[in-house]
């Protein structure tokens, strides 16, 4: 699953703590109340919406870089039907899993 | 003093909440090839759950550390804005420098919506600290706790592997109420999906940010 070695890793992990740490804390401390521009606060605002949703289908269409449809849409489906009808993430989670095991397993 | 209780009871059941979402974190993360160490690390040092969520899966595909570091930042990027919502309070929720940089850590998505919803100082205080305390405790609880059981389970044959992308969902959902969001999302989804099959991977997440500039135009 990882194509490098671990200690790559954990240096993407320490590189990300410090820049979630500075982002957070420019705001907070540096940047005091001084006003961004309202269209720069609307597009970081949309970031989660592009980047959720892309990552949703990559998880669930892609192996590497190919486009593949296999059992997990079967979960996929079904966390739309749960998340949509506002089940708790648990519950989506046990239920999408269980699908895609089930779908496996026939 | 119920008013106290009441903010406090709030900031708490987020908290427990959280904790499950943590626990997906945990399972995922270690089924996409992280150690526990490395897993609780995220919870603990990072400590922002879709950016967290966001490297792991970009991991867990085969994609660079570049282009983890890359996705996973951008959707950190959000809690500058929240830290500039919340700076005006900074002083009285925190106090002095040194107090203000710790409490930085703890700015994040539900931090700043309980703290800010707030009428008073002293309860911005206590939601921003209660929320910020019990989340970060239950966030790691939850994290280790998944990252154990997931070690010893194979993820593929229960289907863990779509824990990801159900967990992206529902946080998804509360970005779909606008029309703004509903359009960043299918632009971002289908930048993704067209450009998958010839950029390295973990980089379509990267291009899907580009579905932001929708909201350079839009007034509303």
């Amino acid at each position: 699953m990882i194509n490098e070695a671990p200690t790559n890793l954990w240096l993407m992990i320490i590189a990300l703590a410090i820049s979630a740490y500075l982002l957070k804390m420019f705001g907070l401390v540096v940047l005091g109340s001084r006003q961004l521009p309202k269209v720069f606060d609307r597009c970081l605002g949309l970031v989660p919406a592009a980047l959720l949703s892309a990552l949703v289908l990559k998880d669930t269409f892609s192996v590497g870089q190919s486009l593949v449809v296999d059992a997990r849409v079967a979960g996929f489906l079904v966390a739309v039907i749960a998340a949509w009808r506002r089940a708790p993430l648990i519950v989506v989670v046990v239920l999408a899993a269980g699908a895609t095991a089930l779908l496996r397993a026939i | 003093m119920t008013e106290l209780r009441r903010v406090v009871v709030s900031s708490l059941t987020l908290g427990g909440a959280v904790g499950i979402f943590a626990l997906s974190f945990g399972v995922a993360s270690v089924s996409a090839g992280a150690s526990v160490w490395q897993t609780c690390a995220l919870s603990l040092f990072v400590f922002t759950g879709a950016s967290q969520f966001s490297a792991m899966s970009v991991v867990g595909a085969g994609g660079s550390m570049l282009a983890a570091y890359g996705g996973a930042v951008l959707l950190a990027a959000r809690n500058l804005v929240y830290g500039l919502a919340l700076s005006s309070s900074a002083k009285s929720m925190a106090g002095n420098l040194p107090r203000r940089l710790f409490a930085a850590h703890f700015v994040i998505d539900e931090t700043t919506a309980l703290a800010l919803a707030q009428s008073s100082p002293r309860f911005r205080k206590v939601a921003f600290w209660t929320t910020g305390i019990g989340l970060f405790t239950f966030w790691n609880l939850g994290t280790l706790i998944g990252a154990l059981a997931g070690t010893a389970i194979d993820p593929q044959k229960f289907g863990l592997d779509i824990a990801f992308p159900a967990a992206f969902i529902v946080m998804l959902v509360p970005h779909l109420r606008s029309k703004l969001g509903r359009q960043a999302a299918v632009l971002g989804g289908v930048l993704c999906l067209v450009s998958i099959s010839f950029l390295p991977i973990g980089v379509p997440i990267l291009i899907a940010a580009l579905a932001v500039l929708v909201g350079v135009r839009n007034d509303q």
